[in-house]
């Protein structure tokens, strides 16, 4: 069993990736299981065709302790066999998100989810790893192949390369390792040519580009994946391709995060930043005539 | 097990059902209906109440949480450990050697009954306290570089804020060379201290189990004494009297225990085991993994006493046997001279009991050798198959409650009038107050040891000198 997270910045396309490239190990035979570790609980939708699964934290809630929840309560199953479960969690500006990921993440293991007949589990994280309870994925035992979901744009890129950091504080403890980037891509300028350099210097690969198409959206309107809904469009061929290379990918490995200053040389050598003009920092508009 | 049905005259099941419902009355009606299932008279047959379910808001419970669980009952009594109370700094404080657990040896050479904490900060609760931690652990063993392993016992706020002691406690082991043991025991785990047993359990089965074996050769004799903690000398009695029957004693769980004893438990032959709550989880996986069968037993009171060493015995060959018949010869004698002192004083007394999740059964016959009925019992924590194990031990129709109010007990005591209350500190003063006789029965208040022959005649005298004290007789009740 192999155990993969998917992290990257907000909004950044992590959950429809993730389905859709589920999606297309299913299609290809495999026995997946996701884990949503987002509190909005939005990273099983296009499998389950439902508007929202009942969490694993909805129910704790209502039961009051853990303890009485059953599996068969959380875990559901969607297109392709894939099993799925969202840890749920708090609405923002409450309570404890972190601890409802790992709460949940030991009910699925005490209460034997995580079977031998499965090849991949998939945890879709929280864009932004807060606290030390996004980070309960990649804790030993857990997922130690890591994708990160990027696009052109400066601040995907920023999330990224911070996402490198906490990588490599837990790869230098355990066996997490960055699996590559997948460019979710946003029609930015010189995108491809942005991330696959990127990729360089965090020392791996963009495992995929993943092109725009309206596709995607044509399909979560109708709350499921390209793969499922329009097999034979081009869309389905990209994930299902991305698909493959996750599943034949030997090359994990402990980042190298960039610096800040890097970052921008990068940036600026792509043209998508320009180099700061020091003489006008802190100069008044009146001042500077 | 006791085999024809005891009655208590004036109690019936209606009576009974009449004092639980007059007790709910005063419930609104959400709390009366989630109360109601947790109170019931007993069938003589099955668990009867509701059990292991959370305690409803606003009651005065008497539970525990799961790290009191862990750090009080499982992990603090190994003596040659240390112990750290991961977290802020009051629980460590609060479950410093209030338990009673006894344990031999030198303070801070062989046995380290100390107080250490991380004490969290607020800083520590921003950035994390694993680098803390591991600062800890260091100086820990420097400062005590005989303790045999050290176990990290987590506080609340380490399981909010998410740190994973797992990977420090792996690799500070690693680094120092030294057995050092993650327990992820956070207090708002689960309803009560009874899945702190359950996590320690398990983390005893992680880290632990298997990792050492016994210096001495094997013997067919070999046996490991599971839950006992050794309160008020309890081990002490325990031990010596199977030793007196020819068994080897190889390791105590965890009264007075040894770290590296324990870790070889999985070489013993047979593992007997009186506090099942805490510790049948264990007991379940030696017997998966290493094919180590289990016997549960009872040393309160010289009936059950005799009954349970013919139990051992009969795991054992005729020397055993012999050697149960020779025992039980030499102290029925004495056994009867307690009994014949005491129960005089002490015949048809009513008891009424709420402990922790073993005693409210196991004591009810040790009541009984005294001439003294048990007319009410019940658990703070246990589970469904305690409450089996009670039905067939107490009297037809008595009340049975499960995580009982202060108000319900108060409420029953009120009814029954029971000549002693044996409960926890929570329980103590109010019934004190009340004019009743009270004995602590968390820590046998103060005394101790109560079990096996050593400890008998203590729990009589204690009992005795609680049920026939004047002072009573000077109290007058305002309520």
């Amino acid at each position: 069993m192999r155990q993969i997270a998917i992290y990257g910045k907000g909004g950044i396309g992590k959950s429809t990736t993730t389905q859709n490239t589920v999606a297309g190990l299913a299609s290809m035979g495999k026995k997946v299981m996701i884990v949503g570790c987002d509190p909005k609980a939005d990273s099983t939708r296009l499998i389950l065709h439902a508007k929202a699964q009942s969490t694993v934290m909805d129910l704790v809630r209502e039961l009051g302790t853990v303890e009485d929840l059953e599996l068969e309560d959380v875990l559901k199953v969607g297109y392709g066999d894939v099993k799925c479960v969202e840890s749920g969690g708090p609405e923002p500006g409450v309570g404890c998100a972190g601890r409802g990921v790992i709460t949940a993440i030991n009910f699925l293991e005490e209460n034997g989810a995580y079977t031998p007949d499965l090849d991949f589990v998939f945890y879709d994280v929280l864009g932004d790893v807060v606290c030390g309870g996004f980070a309960m994925p990649i804790r030993e035992g857990k997922a130690e192949e890591i994708y990160i979901v990027c696009s052109g744009e400066m601040m995907a890129m920023y999330a990224a390369n911070n996402i490198a950091k906490g990588i490599l504080k837990y790869a230098s403890s355990g066996k997490v390792r960055l699996g590559g980037l997948i460019c979710n891509a946003r029609k930015t300028d010189k995108e491809y040519e942005l991330i696959d350099a990127l990729a360089k210097k965090l020392g791996t690969q963009m495992i995929h580009f993943v092109p725009r198409d309206n596709q995607v959206q044509r399909a979560e309107l109708r709350r499921m994946t390209v793969i499922e809904y329009s097999p034979e469009h081009p869309q389905a061929e990209e994930y299902r391709t991305l698909a493959r290379k996750i599943a034949d990918n030997k090359m994990l490995v402990v980042p190298t995060p960039l610096e800040m200053e890097e970052l921008e040389d990068l940036l600026m050598e792509f043209g998508i930043m320009e180099a700061e003009d020091e003489t006008i920092v802190g100069v008044a508009e009146a001042a500077a005539r | 097990m006791s085999s024809e049905i005891k009655k208590v005259e004036g109690i019936t099941k209606e009576s009974t059902q009449e004092m639980i419902d007059k007790a709910l009355e005063v419930y609104p009606e959400k709390a009366k209906k989630k109360r109601a299932p947790h109170l019931a008279p007993n069938d003589g047959v099955s668990a009867c109440v509701k059990s292991n379910r959370k305690t409803v808001p606003g009651v005065m419970s008497a539970r525990g949480c799961a790290y009191a669980g862990a750090k009080g009952v499982v992990w603090g009594p190994i003596r040659d450990m240390v112990h750290v109370s991961h977290g802020p700094v009051g629980c460590g404080w609060y479950s410093w050697g209030t338990r009673r657990n006894l344990m031999t040896g030198i303070n801070g050479v062989n046995q380290f009954a100390m107080q250490f904490t991380s004490d969290f900060q607020e800083k520590d609760i921003v950035y994390g306290g694993d680098k803390k931690l591991k600062q800890l652990l260091v100086e820990a063993h420097e400062l005590f570089p005989l303790a045999k392993g050290i176990s990290v016992l987590s506080e609340c706020p380490v399981g909010l804020i998410g740190d994973d002691i797992n990977s420090v406690a792996k690799q500070s082991a690693k680094e120092l060379d030294l057995p050092i043991i993650p327990c992820n025991c956070e207090g708002f785990r689960g309803v009560s201290q009874s899945l702190g047993h359950h996590i320690s359990n398990d983390t005893i089965r992680d880290h632990i189990i298997g990792t050492r074996e016994f210096a001495e050769p094997e013997t067919p004799y070999d046996i490991a004494l599971i839950g006992d903690y050794n309160i008020g000398g309890d081990v002490w009695s325990v031990k010596p009297l199977l030793e007196e029957i020819g068994l080897n004693v190889k390791a105590v769980w965890t009264g007075d225990g040894e770290l590296e004893k324990i870790a070889a438990t999985h070489k013993v032959k047979l593992n007997i085991i009186h506090c099942y709550r805490s510790m049948n989880y264990m007991c379940r996986v030696m017997e998966e993994k290493y094919g180590i069968p289990w016997l549960e037993f009872n040393f309160f009171g010289p009936t059950k006493i005799r009954e349970s060493l013919r139990a051992i015995a009969g795991r054992f060959d005729d020397r055993i046997k012999e050697n149960v018949e020779r025992v039980i010869a030499k102290y029925d004698p004495l056994m009867q001279a307690v009994i014949d002192e005491y129960r005089p004083r002490l015949e048809g007394k009513k008891v009424m009991l709420y402990v922790g999740g073993l005693r409210p059964r196991h004591t009810v016959n040790a009541y009984a050798d005294l001439g003294m009925v048990v007319v009410g019992s019940g658990y703070e924590f246990a589970h469904g198959d305690d409450y089996e194990r009670t039905s067939v031990e107490m009297p037809e129709a008595t009340v049975i409650y499960d995580d009982a109010s202060e108000y319900e007990l108060e409420e029953f005591v009120n009814t029954l009038r029971p000549d002693l209350v044996g409960s926890g500190i929570k329980e103590k003063y109010l019934f004190q107050k009340m004019g009743v006789p009270f004995r602590q029965m968390h820590s046998w208040d103060y005394s101790g040891p109560y079990h096996a022959y050593n400890g008998f005649p203590i729990f009589a005298r204690d009992v005795d000198m609680a049920v026939n004290s004047p002072t009573w007789k000077l109290v007058k009740s305002p309520f």
